[in-house]
């Protein structure tokens, strides 16, 4: 793919089509230990995005500031404002730059982890979102040197393995914390679909 | 006057707090941001966002929330908003917290002291010193209710002085609306009020005044 604003308008639609694809998916691994609206709620958001995407902006950052304001104020729950400032600190570091290079796609990831932190207070082995993003933020930064795509590509393969190993965790943050002991043995759905999207844009990267 | 959001899972949740808060604190605006917009249990970033433009009548905005989430979409709107003077987030008791807030409000307090008021609705009274005091007959038929405790906290609030009023072994701080409801002082019932500080005697003069026109009942 191209890294200009096309390139990353191509990259979130793919990213939408995998959201619609894993709906089921992540509606099933939400009801095991949440309140079962995860895939629901991000495909209405997704859905939203797509929308906004043909006048979404001409730089790589003013496409993820209209993601972000869009996942706000559609997808609800804690995976909206969680999602929705993971874009905008991602779409706040890339600023104006016209193209995105590997470090700088290395510094956005890094800053959307530092957004999603700050705002939901989660960390590693909590079983959150946090457990994907962590580790694919440390592998996308080994790979800066890289392209684009290997960076991409390094975050979301380390994305994957956080989401499995998610799954013995007991959660300590969101609805799946009330669960207490019981939330062991599951797949925590934030996790998974952070895993799911960056798989997505390192797809369509490569 | 400083407004008030307050952030809740619930409509209905956030438009009772609202009229709860309301009646202690008839001029303050108080926008309840409860639920998501098909009805359902959530929080709607778009209607939490609406209410702070709504809420601020120029000196600041405090957002109170129920749980989980609501904290992430009210700290999310006031990022959005820019300006980091103009709002902020409390971290207290949502129903204590509210009222304590609203009552901070209407008595002239800024930001700050709206926001201490709220975190300190769930910690509990110091004691204090007995200072000058005088005991009061409760001539109003409900006492020390919601409405009567609310004139009394805000009678005592504009002035430099420490108010505490004491009924059987339990006391009170006179800021405190929610301490003086909690006292249980009926009409007919006898409570020991006492002052310190530079107005304590025109604190103890204007509760006097208060309780002789039966809270304006």
């Amino acid at each position: 793919m191209s890294c200009d604003a096309a390139g990353v308008v191509a990259a979130l639609r793919s990213a939408a089509e995998v959201v619609e694809a894993h709906r089921d998916e992540l509606v099933t691994l939400d009801r095991e230990i949440g309140d079962g609206d995860h895939g629901e709620n991000l495909k209405r958001g997704f859905t939203a995005v797509l929308s906004k995407l043909d006048n979404a902006g001409d730089t790589p950052g003013a496409v993820l500031k209209v993601v972000a304001s869009t996942l706000i104020s559609t997808v609800g729950g804690a995976a909206g404002p969680l999602y929705g400032t993971a874009f905008l600190r991602a779409a706040a570091k890339l600023g104006t730059e016209p193209e995105l290079t590997a470090s700088s796609v290395v510094d956005a990831l890094a800053a959307a982890l530092e957004g999603v932190v700050a705002r939901g207070k989660a960390e590693v082995g909590d079983k959150t979102m946090v457990d994907a993003l962590t580790p694919a933020v440390a592998a996308a930064r080994d790979a800066a040197g890289s392209s684009v795509a290997e960076v991409l590509r390094a975050a979301a393969d380390a994305a994957g393995k956080g989401a499995e190993d998610t799954v013995p965790l007991v959660a300590r943050k969101g609805r799946a914390s009330y669960l207490g002991e019981r939330s062991a043995g599951h797949m925590d759905p934030g996790a998974r679909s952070t895993a799911l999207l960056l798989r997505a844009f390192a797809d369509a990267a490569s | 006057m400083i407004g008030l959001v307050l952030v809740s899972h619930s409509a209905k949740l956030a438009e009772g707090l609202a009229e709860l808060a309301g009646q202690m604190a008839p001029d303050v605006r108080i926008l309840p941001a409860g639920g998501l917009l098909d009805g359902t249990l959530g929080t709607d970033f778009d209607a939490v966002s609406a209410a702070l433009d709504r809420a601020d009548a120029g000196d600041g905005v405090v957002l109170l929330y129920d749980l989980g989430s609501a904290k992430m979409t009210a700290d999310l709107a006031v990022e959005m908003l820019g300006d980091p003077s103009r709002a902020a987030v409390v971290d207290a008791p949502f129903v204590e917290g509210a009222v304590a807030a609203a009552v901070a409000a209407q008595g002239g307090g800024d930001l700050d002291a709206v926001l201490t008021a709220a975190v300190s609705a769930g910690a509990p009274d110091e004691v204090v010193d007995a200072g000058t005091g005088t005991d009061f007959v409760l001539t109003n038929d409900i006492g020390l209710h919601a409405r009567p405790a609310a004139l009394l906290a805000r009678t005592v609030a504009e002035l430099d002085a420490k108010v505490t009023v004491r009924f059987g072994d339990k006391q009170a701080d006179a800021a405190s609306v929610l301490a003086l409801m909690s006292l249980g002082a009926r009409g007919g019932d006898t409570v020991a009020v006492s002052a310190t500080g530079p107005d304590a005697a025109e604190a103890l003069r204007r509760v006097h005044d208060l309780v002789a026109r039966g809270f304006d009942e």
